[in-house]
């Protein structure tokens, strides 16, 4: 009965293996630690990442110089370049935001505990197993392991009303997009036979599949798809939850999953489904231009920053999209590779931007003060100039003002939506920008022009003036030298798209 | 048609009826049970195609495990057990109904195998068994997301403690079993020597 099976390859998955572990072995360690020597929980956490990182680095093709795709688990895993380089950004991210987090944990005892580090891991392990997912059971286990963390640390705050509420929406919201994720999947199963994602594209490409049944799965799919990114018609959750969750699940959850997100939508469209793109192109287009019209629109109104930054990610996320309508036209993928590592390219400068943004607040809230609405940035040139000049180059760059990492995301997009011959597109995405650069702008008004409300000096340690410093002087840097990023997900999509 | 697809059509009504009365029905309780009427439906479905385990494994998880949901409702949502007793004869009926629709649904399948329905065209190899293959394939071919699944459900435990745990409050009536059992009988009796006394 078991003639069949050989013990899988468990090398490509180390990184993994070696999380989970470190995460049991922090849950146990939190038992013996008290409330006051937390710092310990937290440096484990970030030397396990690093750990994870070095493993992740010296098992790739940067090291080993062959870029050629592993599966294993009966190709339920997949480790291309595309997940080691998404990879090494997600550590590098969480590894950030823990950091962030770090003032705003310690002034809050009731959300410092273990558990919100192991949580975090176990979040970020969910996220891993999505980048590296090549088959609907894995990319929905990786989805729910990713998004139960996330549920319970939005409430884990369980004095404020506004947090309770998030996280019920968030739950709720969240247990419907896996409904429709998994009603879609099923029918594609039902269409071709199989849930391994590279079979179901061989299927597709030779045809002789039900088209009825096909079109239904690949709507409901791209609807829960469209939950899990935070697009219109499906965004409803992205405002209330980054509201009402404390700042730095926000920070959480406005950064990292965004690339793990990134990653399942070229694992399931691009990988999967890529004999449908003529069906699944005009439906993210239509979704992509409605997220870049009210993302920014709404965001006008907003006085709560955190609000705000909600309805720019919805707009980012819409703009994300072009770069990967345009891959394929007219059944021609000659371009792709490079569309889709525009698309790469915007995903990592958006999160690196959202992780400096949210720092930003992080850095100025302290204990009982969330700084979290628009007021609270008057006059932050007065407080402290190196600290407002830092925000005033991450809405800059949010923006997409020229010479920030942001411009350059956005161009490189728009140059292969041209390319795909979707000029209207670019038009109407040049134009909901300009709009967008609005609301960025008044950020920097309100710092330079108002006068401060309070003028408590900030607090904050020296770790996290530094990295908030490198992350804002990064966002310009990665502005004039953009080449070295773009290179990086050109060559990786290269290898993995083969 | 033959009637084997009779049976499909009959127990595909009933689940579809159940379903819709899940989500229209106003009172949580007929929500409840008709939401278990709907899994055992399922599980008739399941049978159907030969997947015996499946179908055993929703009944007993799924009705287990939705009673549990049942109470979970009735206490969350703060409803008077008193006013729950008085509406019993109002809820005997509807209950009373859907538990014979029920036994017939099972009376259905005994008798089809009386009746020598004759078997599903992709019917499986006799010797093979379903449970053997199930288990067999979660912990060889599936066993990287059958792991991962065991990792969420420790994220639902986390998760759980995390946010209903508030610690060990002083002012509440609590013994620690660990020092409990420590107890000697000098901790708890003292004797103590007094003159005898003498009328």
């Amino acid at each position: 009965m078991f003639d069949h099976f050989v013990v899988p390859n468990l090398q490509p998955a180390a990184s993994e293996i070696f999380l989970l572990v470190m995460a049991l072995a922090i849950l146990l360690i939190d038992l013996f630690v008290k409330d006051s020597r937390r710092t310990v929980i937290f440096a484990l956490s970030v030397l396990t990442l690093l750990g994870c990182a070095v493993i992740q680095y010296a098992g790739s093709a940067f090291v080993t110089g062959v870029g050629e795709t592993t599966y294993t688990f009966s190709n339920m895993f997949v480790d291309d370049l595309m997940s080691d380089m998404l990879k090494l950004f997600l550590y590098l991210t969480v590894i950030i935001v823990l950091f962030y987090s770090r003032a705003y944990l310690v002034d809050r005892s009731e959300m410092n505990k273990g558990e919100y580090y192991v949580l975090l891991l176990l979040a970020t392990l969910g996220m891993m197993v999505m980048i590296s997912a090549n088959s609907f059971v894995t990319v929905y286990i990786g989805i729910e392991l990713l998004a139960l963390p996330l549920y319970a640390m939005v409430a884990m705050n369980r004095q404020s009303l506004a947090a309770s509420e998030a996280a019920m929406k968030y739950f709720i919201l969240g247990a419907l997009a896996s409904g429709l994720l998994l009603y879609g999947m099923s029918m594609i199963y039902g269409a071709t036979g199989s849930l391994e994602i590279t079979a179901i594209a061989e299927r597709l490409a030779n045809g002789d599949v039900n088209g009825n049944l096909l079109a239904f799965g690949l709507v409901f799919l791209i609807a829960g798809l469209a939950f899990k990114l935070g697009i219109v018609p499906f965004h409803m959750w992205i405002p209330d939850v980054y509201h009402g969750a404390p700042t730095s699940v926000t920070l959480l959850i406005a950064s990292a999953p965004k690339l793990a997100a990134f990653a399942i939508v070229m694992r399931l469209l691009v990988n999967g489904l890529h004999p449908l793109a003529g069906d699944w192109q005009v439906m993210l287009m239509i979704m992509a231009v409605l997220s870049m019209a009210i993302g920014n629109l709404a965001a006008i109104v907003q006085t709560n920053i955190k609000r705000m930054l909600a309805y720019s990610a919805i707009s980012h996320m819409g703009f994300m999209l072009l770069g990967i309508v345009s891959g394929v036209v007219d059944g021609n993928a000659r371009l792709a590779t490079e569309a889709y590592s525009s698309s790469m390219f915007y995903v990592i400068s958006y999160v690196l931007m959202s992780l400096g943004a949210f720092g930003m607040i992080l850095l100025l809230a302290r204990a009982g003060f969330e700084a979290d609405t628009l007021d609270d940035f008057k006059g932050l040139n007065q407080r402290s100039p190196w600290f407002a000049a830092i925000m005033m180059m991450l809405m800059f760059s949010m923006a997409g003002i020229p010479f920030f990492v942001g411009f350059f995301a956005k161009f490189s997009v728009l140059m292969f939506v041209i390319a795909a011959g979707h000029t209207w597109l670019a038009i109407v995405a040049v134009l909901f920008s300009l709009i967008g650069a609005f609301y960025y702008l008044r950020v920097v008004k309100l710092m330079y022009f108002d006068a401060p409300q309070d003028k408590t000096p900030i607090v904050d340690g020296p770790d996290m003036r530094l990295l908030i410093s490198v992350n804002g002087v990064a966002v310009a840097a990665l502005g004039l030298f953009p080449q070295f990023i773009m290179a990086l997900c050109v060559i990786s999509l290269r290898y993995s798209l083969g | 048609m033959d009637f084997q697809t009779l049976v499909f059509y009959f127990l595909s009504a009933i689940l579809v009826y159940a379903a819709l009365r899940v989500i229209t029905a106003r009172n949580p309780v007929h929500a409840v049970l008709h939401l278990i009427l709907a899994f055992f439906t399922c599980g008739g479905i399941w049978a159907l195609l030969q997947a015996e385990f499946l179908a055993i494994a929703i009944i007993l998880v799924y009705v287990g495990a939705v009673m549990v949901l049942f109470l979970f409702v009735v206490m969350m949502l703060d409803i008077n057990i008193d006013r729950l007793r008085e509406g019993f004869w109002n809820y005997l009926p509807l209950g009373a109904i859907l538990g014979l629709v029920m036994v017939w649904e099972m009376g259905m399948v005994l008798i089809s195998r009386n009746l020598q329905v004759p078997a599903a065209r992709a019917a499986v190899a006799s010797g093979v068994s379903n449970t053997r293959e199930i288990g067999a394939l979660m912990f060889t071919d599936f066993v990287y997301p059958f792991e991962l699944a065991s990792v969420v459900l420790l994220v639902g435990m986390i998760a759980a403690i995390a946010l209903t745990y508030r610690g060990r409050n002083p002012s509440r009536k609590y013994t620690d079993p660990g020092r409990q059992v420590f107890v000697k009988a000098k901790d708890r009796l003292r004797v103590l020597q007094m003159p005898v006394e003498k009328d």
